[in-house]
C-alpha cells in the first residue's frame, strides 16, 4: 500500500528541503518585491531589497504580514498575479466584518490538493476508498480543499458539504464510506447520531481528518472509539491556502508541515523574535510556492511548538504541535473564525450597547455559543412580539456577519460582569 | 380621554426578580392596581398599573430597571357571564387589534376592568365611544 503521495517530497532529506527553501525564497521575494508594492514598501521601510534575502537564514529580516494588513490591503492589494491568472477565490472571517479573500492560480489549486492528498494519504487512504467530505462548500476552504485532495488520491469522493445528517448517514452506509473529513465536533455528532439509530455495524469507516477547530486528545479517542477509527488532526488557514498546510500522520503526534511550500517559524508574539525550536510561540508562514497570494512571513495568531525530532512515519517534514491558544482575540466556534469585535459592529448597527458578553461552550461535543446583550430603554417595549422581533434580527444579523448561528439572550442591565471597571468580553468554558 | 399609563418593566427570567420589584414597589409605598407578565425562557416583560405611577417609575429606574410607560385603557365590563365575550365582540367587529390584556384587581359596583394594549387607539376610542361602553376613569380606579 502506498504509505506516502509525494514520497521523494515527503521524506527527502533535511538538506534536500532546506535547498529547496532556500532557491524557492529567493525567488518568492525578488517575485513580491516586483508585484506586490504593498509588501515593497514595507521592505523599504526596514531598507531591505531583495539582494538582503539570500535563504532562510535572512528570513527573520523581512517585516510581518498580519490580519490588518489583509484588511488594508482588501481587496487585490497583496496579489502576485493579475487577476486574468487567477481562477478561483476562497474566504474566510476578517477582524471587523471585512472579509478575508484569498485568490489562487491554477497552480495554487494544485499544491493546495497536493497538500490534501498527502494528508488522506497519510491516514491510509488509497484509490479503492470512499471518501466522504463533509466540511462545507463555497467560500470556506475546508470542503474544496478535501475534495481535491481526494481526487488526486483517486478515492471515489462524496462531496457532502455540511450538514443534513440524515442524507450524510445514508450515503455513509449505502456508499461503504471509509474515509471522513469533517470539524471534529461534527464527527462526535454523527457518531452519536449512529449510535441512536444503533446502525453502526452498518458503518465501513477506517480513519476521518478532522479539523478547522480545537479537540483534546480525549475527544479523538471518543470519537475513535464510538466510530471505530483513527481519528487525525489537520491544520490550515485561507490565507495561506486551506486545510493540508499541515497534517498528521500515522504517529498521531503533531502534524507536519509542507515545508517544499510554506516555512514556518515560531516567534515571540509581543517581541517578533525567532525562537529557538521547541519554544512556545506564536506561528509564521511564508509562503514558497504560491503564485496568487504569496504571503511573506504571515502571522496565524496561532500558539504552537515545532519539533524536528526524527517521526516513525519516516516523513522529514517539520512537526507543529495543535494550537494551544491564540495571540488575539479571535475565536474558533463550530469550526468558523469569530472576532468579539464583529459581534460588537453588529451590535452597534441594530441599535445596541456595546455591553456584550459572548459564552461558547462545549455540550456533548459540541459548541454551543451564546451573546448576552444588556436590556437599554432605547430598546425594550412593552409588547412582548417587538423585543422577539428585534432578537430574531439581531440573530440574522449575527449569522450574515459570522456564518453560525448565535443564542441571543437579553439580559438586565449591569448584569454584564465587569472587571476593574472593563467589561470581559469572552466566557471561553470549553475545555480543549 | 380616561387613558391610564402602564409601567413595563424587563424582568430577567430569575428567581426573584419579581420579588425584587414588589419589595421596591412597597418601600416607595406603591400600590399595584394590576399586574401582568408575559414571559419567554430567558426574559419577561412585567406590565403594572400602579397608584402612583411617577412614584413607581422613579423608584424603579433608580434601581436600574429597564421600564416604558405606555397609554393603556381600561374598559368596565359587565361583571356578568358573557360580560366580556361582548365587549370582544364589539371590538373584533369594529377592526380593534388589541396586543394584549389583562384583568383589573378590582370588581365593584358589577363591574370587571379589562385592561387593553391598542395598537391603534384613536380607532379603538371611536369603536368604544361608538358603543356606549365605559372607560374607567383613574380616579375611579384609585390611581393618582
Amino acid at each position: 500500500m502506498k504509505r506516502y503521495y509525494q514520497p521523494e517530497i515527503e521524506t527527502a532529506s533535511r538538506q534536500q528541503i532546506l535547498d529547496w527553501q532556500n532557491e524557492r525564497l529567493v525567488k518568492q521575494v525578488q517575485n513580491v518585491w516586483d508585484n506586490v508594492p504593498y509588501y515593497r514598501k514595507k521592505m523599504e521601510e526596514k531598507g531591505l531589497t531583495p539582494a538582503d534575502i539570500t535563504g532562510v537564514a535572512d528570513l527573520h529580516k523581512l517585516p510581518f504580514l498580519t490580519k490588518d494588513d489583509l484588511r488594508e490591503a482588501y481587496p487585490y492589494g497583496l496579489m502576485g498575479k493579475p487577476l486574468k491568472d487567477c481562477v478561483r477565490i476562497q474566504s474566510t472571517s476578517g477582524t471587523t466584518g471585512k472579509r478575508v479573500v484569498a485568490f489562487y492560480t491554477q497552480k495554487d489549486i494544485d499544491l493546495w490538493e497536493d497538500c490534501c492528498a498527502r494528508a488522506i494519504v497519510a491516514v491510509g487512504g488509497n484509490e479503492d476508498d470512499v471518501c466522504q467530505v463533509c466540511y462545507g462548500y463555497g467560500l470556506f476552504t475546508g470542503g474544496p480543499g478535501l475534495n481535491g485532495g481526494s481526487h488526486k488520491v483517486g478515492c471515489l469522493t462524496l462531496p457532502m458539504s455540511s450538514g443534513n445528517t440524515d442524507r450524510q448517514l445514508q450515503f455513509m452506509v449505502d456508499l461503504e464510506a471509509t474515509i471522513i473529513c469533517c470539524t471534529p465536533s461534527y464527527a462526535a455528532y454523527l457518531a452519536e447520531s449512529i449510535r441512536e439509530r444503533g446502525i453502526r455495524d452498518q458503518i465501513k469507516l477506517k480513519a476521518g481528518i478532522f479539523g478547522a477547530e480545537a479537540w483534546s486528545e480525549e475527544m479523538r479517542r471518543d470519537i475513535e472509539k464510538s466510530l471505530g477509527i483513527k481519528a487525525y488532526d489537520i491544520y490550515g488557514l485561507t490565507e495561506i491556502s486551506g486545510p493540508g498546510v499541515a497534517f498528521e500522520c500515522e504517529a498521531q503526534g503533531g502534524m507536519h508541515i509542507n515545508e517544499d511550500h510554506f516555512i514556518a517559524e515560531i516567534i515571540d508574539p509581543d517581541t517578533g523574535e525567532v525562537l529557538p525550536e521547541g519554544s512556545k510561540g506564536e506561528l509564521v508562514f511564508t509562503c514558497i510556492t504560491k503564485e496568487a497570494f504569496p504571503l511573506l512571513r504571515y502571522r496565524t495568531k496561532d500558539i504552537c511548538v515545532l519539533t524536528r525530532e526524527p517521526c516513525p512515519c519516516g516523513r522529514t517534514h517539520v512537526k507543529m504541535s495543535k494550537p494551544m491558544g491564540r495571540s488575539d482575540d479571535m475565536l474558533i466556534i463550530k469550526g468558523v473564525n469569530v472576532f468579539p469585535s464583529q459581534i460588537e459592529q453588529v451590535l452597534m448597527e441594530q441599535g445596541y450597547p456595546a455591553n456584550y458578553q459572548i459564552i461558547v461552550d462545549r455540550v456533548n461535543n459540541a459548541d454551543t455559543f451564546e451573546v448576552q446583550v444588556e436590556m437599554t430603554p432605547e430598546i425594550f417595549s412593552d409588547s412582548l412580539s417587538k423585543i422577539s422581533e428585534m432578537e430574531k434580527s439581531l440573530v440574522a444579523a449575527l449569522h450574515s456577519m459570522l456564518g453560525i448561528y448565535a443564542k441571543v439572550k437579553l439580559v438586565a442591565p449591569k448584569t454584564i460582569a465587569r472587571s476593574e471597571g472593563k467589561a470581559v468580553r469572552v466566557i471561553d468554558k470549553r475545555k480543549i | 380621554m380616561a387613558t391610564i399609563q402602564q409601567i413595563s418593566v424587563f424582568m430577567e427570567n430569575r428567581k426573584g426578580s419579581l420579588s425584587e420589584i414588589t419589595q421596591l414597589l412597597a418601600k416607595s409605598g406603591v400600590n399595584l392596581r394590576a399586574l401582568s407578565i408575559a414571559e419567554t425562557a430567558d426574559y419577561g416583560v412585567l406590565r403594572l398599573i400602579a397608584n402612583d405611577a411617577e412614584k413607581a417609575s422613579a423608584a424603579l429606574k433608580e434601581h436600574g430597571f429597564v421600564l416604558s410607560l405606555n397609554p393603556v385603557t381600561v374598559i368596565a365590563v359587565p361583571d356578568e357571564p358573557a360580560g366580556l365575550s361582548e365587549v370582544l365582540g364589539i371590538l373584533a367587529d369594529g377592526g380593534v387589534d388589541i396586543q394584549y390584556m389583562y384583568s383589573l384587581f378590582t370588581h365593584q359596583n358589577g363591574k370587571a376592568y379589562m385592561v387593553f394594549r391598542i395598537s391603534d387607539e384613536e380607532e379603538f376610542i371611536k369603536v368604544v365611544t361608538a358603543h356606549n361602553m365605559t372607560l374607567a376613569t383613574a380616579e375611579e380606579l384609585g390611581l393618582k
